[in-house]
């Protein structure tokens, strides 16, 4: 083989990839437009009024993934199943979001931590490698300490609206993610750097359940919900 | 909070984990899922650890043959070393047989990263050897075929029946275009060597191979991955000097009569064959 035909085979391996990396790209833009509408719809539940409709906007969150879950099909198709690693950076950031929205609306609806084979289900993928598209663990994982910001966030909003009781079931669900997220033997990688995040959360809450202990005002609620939990 | 002082610091993260758990909440269902979680990423976490070493050792054993193979140039019979360098890259071709098996039903893109490094720099070795060889450049087909490996310690015990089983290692396009690269350099250095030695024919049909592998690197652009481009930018020095070396050769050739400049560089090197010197 010549040098000149051996870098127009690499040539034409070089812009096969390419063409697949355009594809790609393609599809997750569109599932980046709906996650992005997704976020919208459950945003609403850090107005005052959207603590009554929580129910109504996860609803409606869950119809909008039946969209993800189309679009990822379409994504499937856009690249040999074995090669997942190979085009993993172009989805990764989306899959993301999504698993941490799939994991807000589970919360909002039942205040348990989402498993990952419910967001694999939510979103129409696999858990296992072997069996075609799947959810890597760290994305899965990147996905919860997204929700814990959001969380902290929401613990802040519902005193402002005046559901005093709220913060302390956070705060419970926060801790227990934290004792979690204590057992990974994190690398020095982007997941890492997330979960050094997780403490600020972490704080964050608990300085608003201080602050409504102190001035008595979760008490009652507060004793309410530990045992609901 | 207080869990995280209580129990023992100095035991074992996974023990201090344990008791973590059961102080906080003993069958709670997110604490046993992140202990799953904290397995699987410790296994990947420690396959990975492991081809990078092995990359390593590769990067290692592959400079060292190219080294060798730097000395063909001061050396009367090339064969000897050559065929030392063939030992060598078998030795590296037993790690990657290795690697092959740390990959064995894995995503062989999740590790990429650990074991590119070492790859590119096989590449390099071999290929500087082919084109000593054959003064071609090797293919990447060719570097493949030679990275089959049967499996010998448990498939001739056990697993007989299911035939030896082989294993195979594919160095992607990318890899092998970045060794070509890296190539390169090595082909200047030793351009500039022979130069030293009073080898006038060399210099000449290297810058040719040079060239042709420059304008295919052209040819690709930088439709490649990132680092292809990087490496242009070196290639195309390497390939400058080269070709001054030779624009020096042939200035100071036409100065010189030719049976003088036989007697030069015959006179530096008494062990280079005589008609080699004349052009």
């Amino acid at each position: 083989m010549s040098v000149t035909e051996m870098f127009s085979y690499i040539q034409g391996f070089l812009s096969a990839d390419q063409d697949i990396r355009e594809d790609i790209r393609k599809v997750v833009q569109i599932l980046e437009q709906t996650a992005r509408e997704i976020l919208t719809v459950l945003q609403s539940v850090h107005q005052p009024s959207g603590f009554k409709e929580i129910p109504s906007k996860c609803a409606k969150a869950r119809e909008l993934f039946c969209t993800v879950r189309t679009q990822i099909a379409d994504l499937k198709t856009k690249f040999p199943v074995e090669q997942y690693y190979r085009f993993h950076e172009h989805w990764r950031f989306v899959l993301q979001r999504l698993a941490f929205l799939a994991a807000f609306v589970v919360y909002l609806e039942s205040e348990t931590l989402v498993t990952r084979e419910e967001v694999a289900q939510i979103l129409g993928i696999e858990v296992v490698r072997e069996r075609g598209f799947h959810l890597d663990v760290e994305d899965y994982l990147a996905g919860v300490l997204i929700m814990a910001s959001e969380l902290s966030r929401l613990a802040v909003n519902s005193v402002t609206a005046g559901d005093y009781n709220r913060p302390l079931r956070i705060s419970n669900f926060i801790n227990e993610l934290d004792s979690g997220f204590r057992l990974l033997n994190l690398k020095n990688d982007p997941l890492r750097k997330r979960y050094d995040g997780l403490k600020y959360d972490v704080k964050k809450i608990e300085e608003v359940v201080y602050d409504l202990s102190i001035r008595g005002l979760a008490k009652e609620s507060g004793l309410e919900s530990g045992g609901d939990k | 909070m207080n869990k995280r002082e209580g129990e023992g610091y100095p035991r074992k993260n996974a023990d201090a984990a344990l008791d973590c758990a059961t102080s906080a909440s003993p069958s709670s269902p997110v604490v046993a899922a992140f202990k799953v979680f904290q397995q699987e990423l410790d296994t990947k976490h420690d396959k990975y650890e492991r081809l990078v070493k092995i990359s390593r050792d590769i990067t290692i054993e592959s400079k060292r043959t190219i080294f060798l193979l730097h000395r063909v140039t001061s050396v009367p019979d090339a064969e000897d070393i050559l065929n030392e360098a063939d030992l060598k890259l078998d030795a590296v071709r037993q790690k990657i047989g290795q690697i092959a098996e740390e990959l064995r039903g894995e995503d062989i893109h999740q590790f990429h990263r650990a074991f590119t490094p070492g790859i590119q720099e096989y590449v390099e070795a071999v290929s500087f050897l082919h084109y000593i060889r054959h003064r071609s450049l090797i293919s990447l087909e060719e570097i493949n075929v030679r990275l089959v490996f049967m499996r010998r310690e448990k498939g001739t015990a056990e697993a007989l029946p299911l035939g030896a089983q082989v294993l195979t290692f594919q160095v992607t396009p990318s890899d092998y275009l970045l060794g070509v690269a890296d190539l390169t350099g090595e082909l200047m250095r030793m351009c500039i060597s022979s130069v030293g030695n009073g080898d006038i024919d060399t210099p000449f049909r290297l810058s040719q191979f040079l060239r042709q592998i420059h304008d295919g690197f052209s040819y690709i652009g930088n439709t490649g991955p990132y680092e292809v481009s990087k490496k242009l930018h070196t290639l195309r020095q390497s390939l400058g000097k080269v070709e001054d070396a030779c624009y020096t050769l042939r200035v100071r050739g036409s100065e010189i009569p030719k049976h003088m400049l036989a007697d030069v560089f015959s006179s530096r090197n008494t062990l280079l064959d005589p008609e080699e010197g004349v052009v």
